[in-house]
């Protein structure tokens, strides 16, 4: 419950801020990302997912990984309102969410939460994967009220 | 399950600076008052610093957030003649309690005589730990955490926070209720921080920084050192205090709770817990206690919520119910009756992280020191089993079981 206090639009944090760095376990998800297409790390011999991607199935110990194209949709899991831009503290409200990843089970992505009001967002809202350009040319999944 | 290292070792000593708002502590320097606990420490203990030949640290033998203990420094500018253990527990400030476990390893091994555990923090402007967290450069596993704008612990444990009210209809109020309890604790206590007692209408006034959680759901930003010597019973009875005998202790977890809210990916019902629930078994089980039988417990209340969700995973209510179990006042403490409220046990009797003091976990070591002693300054009357916690973090978090001699 976020009580009286009125929140208003929940906005993506500004890209330009942002930057992430890989390394060869995780490349796969952002050279994905960067061509907007939503994936997440199955494990090719059992089938499961995990999140973020690692050397190692926790299920199965193999190491072979595939990257299938996901459904780009999921369910909030939780959430958290925020009012402060963390890059210099300026007022701005945005939605921190972990979501639940259609397509694959066990994967959760964290993402922001836009196309509502931050009052209006909820766990098990429908939400819709949404690309944000970051630094150095990558590309972040956000999320959309579906 | 038996716990070979059963009641065969005991905290003697403790010893702590002033506590100082965040960056005040300044012009001291962070081995200044690493110092002056640990000399303050042998003091209570009737012992010289040159006794000292063991370190049992945690946290990856951190001080606060950006400096880090060396025992090679310490012992030669200490002067301690030799050392001959040295050793850490991993991760952060989850392993606070298991350090007193890792210490009697040590001792038990005859490695070493005395063990010190200590803990100094200094938060100078660049030190904060918001701000080191977000100010961290990317790497490839915070690069799906921190883009989120998931920068600072309190943004972490809200998430957590949010679900447990979604799966379970916790409220905000028992929030409050959990920080105006513990607040009520620290009147009477000269070195504490946050002494006014605290109304609902203030706490409900406490700006709302990751809601759901208010900045009085934050623990306090200190600077300052304590220190705990830890030795095998036999040279325990000879030290000046009353020992505090290490009755059960453990640290670790499950592999659901993991990196915890670095991660995100727990399941539930982890996702929503604190992670104490596999140590909190273990010591269960290494002393055929309960919940109930502890006297007081000093839980580890980095923010508010992960007090309720310990109480689940501790088992003082069960899983689900910490709401209405804070909210019957349960946590309190009666300094009347100088026992709990409604057949509750007194919970962080020292005010806690939230409004004592917060040296990463360490003050509660010495709370249930003090209060198995019978020397607090809330005693819980006939104090025969004090519990300790620290974490809700990344694993290893640890439990800790303290008996009175």
């Amino acid at each position: 419950m976020s009580g009286p206090i009125k929140y208003g639009p929940a906005r993506v944090l500004p890209g330009e801020q942002i930057r992430i760095t890989t390394n060869p376990d995780t490349a796969p998800f952002w050279e994905a990302a960067k061509a907007r297409r939503l994936t997440a790390c199955q494990c090719a011999d059992c089938g499961r997912f995990r999140m973020p991607p690692s050397p190692y199935c926790p299920h199965c110990s193999s190491r072979e990984k595939r990257w299938p194209t996901l459904p780009g949709a999921g369910t909030v899991f939780s959430y958290v309102v925020c009012n402060k831009n963390p890059a210099n503290g300026e007022p701005y409200v945005y939605v921190p969410v972990v979501v639940d990843l259609d397509g694959a089970p066990g994967a959760r992505l964290n993402g922001n939460l836009t196309g509502c009001d931050a009052d209006d967002v909820r766990i098990g809202m429908q939400v819709a994967v949404e690309w944000t350009p970051i630094q150095d040319g990558w590309v972040l999944p956000n999320f959309r009220k579906a | 399950m038996a716990w070979a290292n059963q009641d065969k070792c005991a905290i003697v000593g403790v010893g702590a600076t002033d506590y100082y708002v965040r960056g005040k502590s300044w012009p001291r320097t962070i081995n200044d008052m690493a110092g002056e606990a640990i000399l303050k420490a042998c003091e209570d203990a009737g012992i010289s610093i040159r006794d000292i030949d063991g370190f049992a640290y945690y946290s990856t033998a951190g001080a606060g957030y950006l400096d880090r203990f060396d025992s090679a420094s310490l012992m030669e500018t200490l002067g301690m003649p030799h050392i001959s253990f040295s050793a850490t527990l991993t991760s952060g400030g989850g392993g606070c309690v298991g350090a007193i476990g890792l210490a009697t390893a040590g001792l038990v091994n005859e490695d070493c005589r005395y063990a010190v555990t200590l803990m100094a923090l200094q938060q100078l402007p660049q030190h904060r730990l918001g701000v080191v967290f977000g100010a961290a450069p990317p790497s490839p596993e915070n690069s799906f955490l921190q883009p989120a704008g998931l920068v600072g612990p309190g943004h972490l444990m809200s998430m957590l926070a949010r679900r447990h009210m979604h799966l379970y209809g916790t409220t905000q109020d028992a929030f409050g209720e959990i920080v105006m309890a513990t607040r009520a604790n620290t009147a009477n206590r000269p070195k504490a921080i946050r002494k006014a007692p605290l109304s609902k209408v203030e706490y409900e006034a406490s700006p709302m920084l990751a809601d759901p959680l208010r900045r009085l759901d934050f623990c306090l930003e200190t600077d300052g050192a304590v220190a705990v010597i830890t030795t095998t019973m036999d040279r325990a009875r000879d030290c000046r205090q009353r020992p505090a005998v290490v009755h059960a202790c453990a640290h670790g977890g499950a592999r659901e709770w993991g990196r915890a809210f670095a991660w995100m990916g727990m399941p539930d019902p982890w996702f929503a817990s604190s992670g104490h629930k596999f140590t909190a078994d273990r010591i269960w089980a290494q002393s055929g206690l309960k919940a109930k039988d502890m006297d007081v417990a000093l839980l580890y209340d980095h923010f508010s919520p992960m007090v309720l969700m310990q109480l689940e995973d501790y088992g003082f209510c069960e899983k689900g119910e910490g709401g209405d179990y804070v909210l019957s006042e349960k946590i309190r403490y009666d300094p009347a009756t100088r026992r709990g409220v409604g057949g509750g046990v007194p919970v962080n009797t020292h005010g806690g992280n939230l409004n004592e003091a917060y040296i990463i976990g360490m003050t509660h070591v010495v709370e249930a020191v003090e209060q198995v002693r019978g020397s607090a300054i809330n005693q819980v009357e006939d104090c025969e089993f004090a519990l300790a916690s620290g974490g809700p973090a990344a694993l290893p978090v640890s439990s800790l079981i303290l008996r009175r001699a």
